[in-house]
């Protein structure tokens, strides 16, 4: 028996009150189909932060996720301003998130040090105003 | 302890109440970045917190806590609470800080 399951997500720009949806979507089913709950939460966490990261610093994008009995694998693609300096970016602490965001408890400069923490695997490709993807992978055993 | 005991308590305001009383509270959990939060808040915990927006909700969902409590008074938008009845978290709240909320619950799981 083997399972191999595509799902693909749309997070809209600046829209705070569905970020989360997709993460959110991603662990229920990852739940249904019996994955430890090391590896739900591992995945609940990085792809939160993801989704978050592209409200807040792009302009939305998408979202797709190959689920396999070895492994979760997550692209999470955006059209927005690209990363100047990722090893700055990849700092604890380090945000460029204006006050705004802030007071809505976000950038803590932790969501890609996290990412990198709670994946497997993390590789980010960005180019300057042309956009970031971030593709990360959980294995699962 | 459970929610529904927590609520029985009298202690705090309830906000929402639609959600699972039978679930158990395993520890109170304090912190206001939603990046730690998500990333520590223990499954189950009681998750004090002076952020009352629609954000706290979804991470609350995803770390699997048992309710969130709103200290110090602190607002919360409508906004907010639609989406904890939709999610089924429940919400109290408590003009007390942070830390008195937290330690509150501690002593009652715990001495
Ligand atoms: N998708 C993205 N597009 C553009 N910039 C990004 C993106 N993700 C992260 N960044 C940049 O990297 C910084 C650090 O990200 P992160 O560690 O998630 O912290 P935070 O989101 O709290 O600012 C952000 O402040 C931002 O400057
Ligand atoms: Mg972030």
């Amino acid at each position: 028996m083997s399972v191999s399951i595509r799902l693909s997500y749309t997070v809209s720009s600046d829209d705070f009150t569905r970020a989360g949806e997709a993460s959110s979507d991603v662990k229920g089913k990852l739940k249904k189909l019996g994955f430890s709950p090391d590896v739900v939460r591992r995945v609940a966490i990085v792809m939160y932060e993801g989704e978050i990261n592209m409200v807040i610093h792009a302009s939305g994008g998408k979202i797709e996720v190959t689920i396999t009995e070895e492994e979760i694998e997550m692209r999470l693609m955006d059209t927005g301003p690209g990363i100047a300096d990722i090893d700055m970016a990849m700092q604890e602490g380090y945000s460029t998130a204006p006050d705004a965001i802030r007071t809505l408890g976000f950038g803590a400069g932790m969501g890609l040090p996290n990412m990198k923490k709670y994946s497997d695997e993390m590789e980010i490709d960005t180019k300057i105003g042309v956009g970031t993807t971030v593709r990360m992978k959980v294995v699962t055993k | 302890m459970i929610v529904r005991e927590l609520i029985a308590s009298g202690k705090f305001a309830v906000l929402n109440e639609d959600g699972d009383k039978e679930k158990t509270i395993t520890v109170p959990f304090c912190c206001d970045l939603l990046s730690i939060a998500m990333s520590k808040a223990p499954a189950g915990a009681a998750w004090v917190t002076v952020m009352g927006n629609v954000n706290t909700i979804a991470v609350a969902t995803l770390a699997e806590v048992s309710a969130v409590i709103i200290a110090e008074g602190m607002a919360v938008d409508a906004f907010a609470l639609e989406k904890a009845k939709e999610q089924g978290i429940i919400v109290l709240a408590t003009r007390s800080p942070i830390f008195e909320t937290a330690n509150w619950i501690y002593r009652r799981l715990y001495e």
